[in-house]
């Protein structure tokens, strides 16, 4: 998975293998390339496979994936992969599965939360076993996050799923709500998994592995919440100066990032209100059928066809269910999570620019003051690494990232188109079968006349 | 119960109907000679023996509607439709036709024929007129009368009842209906001629009819309330359509809502650019899709609409079999109690009670020759009244006899075309799903061939 990463590299390049804690600031020894042991596991098996892997995660040529045509025919999606995660590197790589299931309720006499079970199976060798299960709740998610972020300030870490949803939903433990979340969480900690520098993050290993009593004692070692405050005013205080001088490629990318954020959102309130009204129309349509039913009762001559309607019209009305059901599943999960990715990118970018900021600040110290030049200087030589390992990994992982993006957004999309294609199809059967049904009881009667 | 004289006297009125049979014979048999005379001055080959010669031998269209601005009654400025009618009569030996007749005509002048025929035809169930004003609409349509896709609905709904009388045996060959056609001016005076506003019958009699008569016939109690039922059912059926099709509407316009988005999110993607165009260019094309299907399902519910004013159409016979019972029942009612009156002075013996009897203890009894007078009186009254209850029972079975064959005629036409209707709805569902796959998959496309 680190391609490019053999030991002669230059000091940071492309995403640095994180078997350890990935980047640590003012770390200026040559990353090593660590899982080493993961990578000889797959190696015997799938030598070949190596380079390919390189060309994906480095050298995405649009054309190799063709990427141009976004269809919504795609035969690439089919209706059977609706639940499973889309992996950029093949499912033969994969040598981390993570599912996160059975909600639980916990009632304490402070308070009432919801713990998720979290099950991991791994042939890795820094595991201890090959098989964890362990309870989690949302704050040792957060906890979780927080350390990500801390430990690779400029990697796009994958986003959570909110605290609660503020609009509509009061109650936090609402059936739809846990499943939507849960959901998320199985998403979440699988796209760390897959993220090459991330899943081998210490924290996420102890995440998977300990016991309730060893997370806790464990989360007591991070550095402190306060450090972590101070990082945040730091952050939005100097995010300004990082802005000045921040290279064009951020820039071209922060611009991205503003327009896909305001498009992405746009669609998640399409979406949802596509929800809505299908769910309308579905309410609506359930009514529909009956009636035909209740006239039956008083027409003689025209029972058959008005109850060959009337279940035509309910067919159509499961089939609008399954639809619906469809779209929850693929595209509005989809679209929401980007809707999130893009409130990351936003911090990601502000990290980067307070990385900058603080070289900016330490050289304009340089200018004017005259003392504690040496020192300054040498300070001055760390920012300057800390800054390029900073660009080149968010460089990476930004490239990884729209990727994957423009990956799950088309799937998602070919999958709504799917469904409705499967919709009308089913509808279509039903009539033509009732069609069928009527013509041929017609052509009876008529010979039936003339006989 | 006492009988008021007067009374008596309406019923010792000559009666103006022909002993046998409909109290509209005269006219009808007016009606066809007058038309017969008509055309021996001689158009084509109209003949009146054939039931349906109007429709094998003529072509009626309301081919145009035009807003028009006028003078009403009061004076005051209104803007109207009238809709072109043009009958044409087809030529049997090159099959092409010929405009003989073309005249304007709005909404009002078709209902003043309607209720002429409802007057003139009580027997018949008289095809409905298009709905006056919207009702069942939804978000998207409009209830106003000047809307154009109002008024073109409007303009098929009055083709529609033309062709219907036109295809009825009896209402074919109504004179008015004739001149509706072709005479453009002082229709409306003929019309109000033939006095058919008087003859109608008023709805609080009809009203008092129905509550009183005890013996109607039980098929036109089935029919009333099974013309109830209809009303009821399709009403419903016709709301909940109007909201199913106000959701669907929703569904796919709000898709529409993708394409703009796409497009603006294409600006600032290099690989994807493409795609997401092409993505909401498609989405554009759904959102649109549903006008025309929704256009659609409008007539489809006009058919409805138009069985749902069919009931009324029952109802109106169902009445006026009420009101004929009625009036025979009370017939029969006097008749008994004046044949009671007339034993009672005849041996004497007073077992009802009567003003005559009454005075006659207060001032004295009458003598034998006023006895006589009255009795003689009232044998002529009973005789008179026996002929008319022997008239009108004969009336009554007429009627029924010939309401009942038009029901029969009605309920085939019903079943035709309410079960025609139901599958040009599998129709109109099935192609609308074809355009769809076709549109969203093109491998459909081969998959159908």
């Amino acid at each position: 998975m680190e391609g490019e990463l053999r030991a002669s590299q230059p000091r940071c390049s492309g995403l640095p293998a994180g078997g350890a804690d990935g980047e640590s600031p003012g770390d200026s020894a040559p990353v090593s390339c660590s899982s080493g042991s993961s990578t000889l596991l797959q190696a015997e098996v799938l030598d070949l496979d190596e380079d390919e892997d390189d060309l994906e995660v480095f050298s995405k040529d649009a054309s190799l994936m063709d990427m141009n045509s976004f269809s919504p025919m795609m035969p690439t999606s089919p209706l059977s992969m609706i639940n499973q995660i889309k992996f950029e590197d093949e499912p033969d790589l994969k040598d981390l599965f993570i599912t996160v299931d059975e909600p639980e309720s916990h009632v304490t006499t402070i308070e009432t939360f919801i713990t998720y079970r979290i099950i991991t199976k791994t042939s890795r060798s820094e595991f201890d076993s090959s098989e964890f299960e362990v309870r989690r709740r949302y704050q040792d998610f957060l906890w979780l996050k927080g350390r990500l972020e801390e430990a690779h300030p400029t990697l796009i870490i994958p986003p959570l799923p909110e605290k609660f949803i503020v609009k509509g939903m009061v109650e936090r433990f609402n059936d739809d709500f846990i499943e939507t979340r849960r959901k998320a969480l199985h998403k979440f900690l699988n796209r760390i998994a897959d993220h090459p520098t991330l899943t081998f993050n210490e924290d996420f290993k102890v995440f998977l592995t300990a016991q309730a009593w060893e997370l806790s004692s464990h989360k007591k070692q991070g550095p402190g919440l306060f450090s972590r405050m101070g990082q945040t005013v730091r952050a939005v205080a100097s995010s300004m100066r990082g802005v000045k001088n921040r290279p064009e490629e951020f820039m071209d990318m922060n611009n991205f990032i503003e327009t896909f954020s305001q498009k992405i959102n746009l669609i998640d309130k399409i979406s949802q209100r596509i929800h809505k009204e299908e769910r309308d129309y579905f309410e609506e349509m359930k009514e529909f059928g009956p009636i035909h039913i209740l006239w039956s009762a008083s027409e003689e001559d025209l029972v058959d066809s008005l109850k060959g309607v009337a279940s035509c019209i309910d067919k159509c009305c499961k089939a609008t269910e399954r639809r619906m059901f469809g779209l929850s599943e693929t595209l509005l999960p989809v679209v929401h999570e980007y809707v999130l990715y893009s409130e990351m990118l936003m911090g990601v970018m502000k990290r980067r620019d307070q990385i900058q900021a603080d070289l900016d600040s330490k050289v304009e110290a340089l200018t004017y003051k005259k003392a504690d030049t040496d020192l300054l200087t040498e300070e001055i030589g760390k920012l300057e690494d800390k800054v390029e390992c900073a660009n080149n990994a968010l460089k990476a992982d930004w490239e990884r990232w729209k990727q994957n993006m423009q990956n799950d957004i088309k799937s998602a999309f070919t999958d709504m188109a799917e469904e409705n294609i499967s919709y009308y199809e089913q509808c279509l059967a039903t009539w033509e079968s009732f069609l069928t049904s009527q013509t041929d009881f017609h052509l009876e009667e008529n010979s039936e006349d003339n006989a | 119960m006492d009988q008021a004289p007067s009374e008596a006297e309406r019923q010792l009125q000559p009666a103006s109907e022909e002993p046998l049979g409909r109290p509209d014979t005269e006219l009808e048999a007016a009606v066809i000679e007058e038309a017969e005379g008509d055309l021996e001055e001689g158009s084509e080959d109209r003949t009146m023996t054939d039931n349906n010669f109007w429709l094998k031998k003529i072509e009626i269209s309301v081919s145009e509607a035009e807003k028009r601005t006028g003078r009403n009654a009061m004076n005051m400025q209104e803007t109207y439709t009238a809709y072109l009618i043009e009958t044409r009569s087809v030529e049997h030996i090159d099959g092409q036709s010929v405009l003989t007749d073309s005249l304007w005509r709005r909404y009002s002048e078709f209902e003043l024929l309607r209720n002429y025929l409802l007057v003139f035809y009580p027997h018949i169930v008289v095809p409905p007129l298009p709905e006056k004003r919207a009702e069942f609409v939804w978000h998207k349509l409009s209830a106003d009368n000047m809307d154009p896709d109002f008024v073109e609905r409007r303009r098929i709904g009055l083709e529609n009842f033309l062709l219907r009388v036109a295809s009825h045996p009896i209402l074919c060959r109504d004179k008015i209906f004739y001149l509706f056609l072709t005479q453009e001016a002082n229709w409306k005076e003929t019309v109000n001629e033939t006095g058919f506003q008087l003859k109608a019958d008023s709805r609080l009699k009809a009203l008092n009819a129905t509550f009183r008569v005890k013996n109607p016939d039980k098929r036109f109690t089935e029919l009333k309330h099974y013309s109830d039922e209809l009303q009821s059912v399709i009403s419903h059926l016709l709301r909940v359509r109007a909201r199913v099709a106000d959701r669907l509407y929703g569904v796919y316009k709000v898709h529409g809502n993708y394409g703009r988005v796409f497009s603006e999110w294409s600006a600032i993607e290099k690989e994807m650019g493409d795609g997401l165009q092409s993505a909401g260019h498609h989405m554009d094309v759904y959102a649109s899709s549903i006008d025309d299907i929704l256009e659609d399902e409008e007539h489809y519910a006009d058919q409805l609409k138009e069985y749902l004013f069919y009931a009324e159409a029952l109802r109106a016979v169902c009445r006026k079999h009420e009101l004929m019972q009625y009036d025979l029942e009370m017939a029969a009612q006097d008749l008994a109690s004046k044949k009671q009156q007339c034993e009672e002075l005849a041996t004497g013996t007073v077992r009802t009670f009567s003003l005559k009897g009454m005075t006659t203890k207060l001032f004295g009894q009458e003598t034998p020759e006023q006895r006589e007078a009255r009795i003689k009186m009232l044998e002529e009254q009973i005789s008179e009244g026996e002929q008319q209850l022997k008239s009108k029972n004969l009336e009554g079975r007429e009627f029924i006899k010939n309401a009942w064959a038009d029901i029969e005629r009605f309920k085939e036409q019903k079943n035709h075309d309410l079960k025609e209707a139901l599958i040009s709805y599998a129709v109109m569902q099935i192609s609308m799903c074809k355009k769809l796959l076709i549109f969203l998959d093109p491998d459909f496309v081969h998959s159908t061939l």
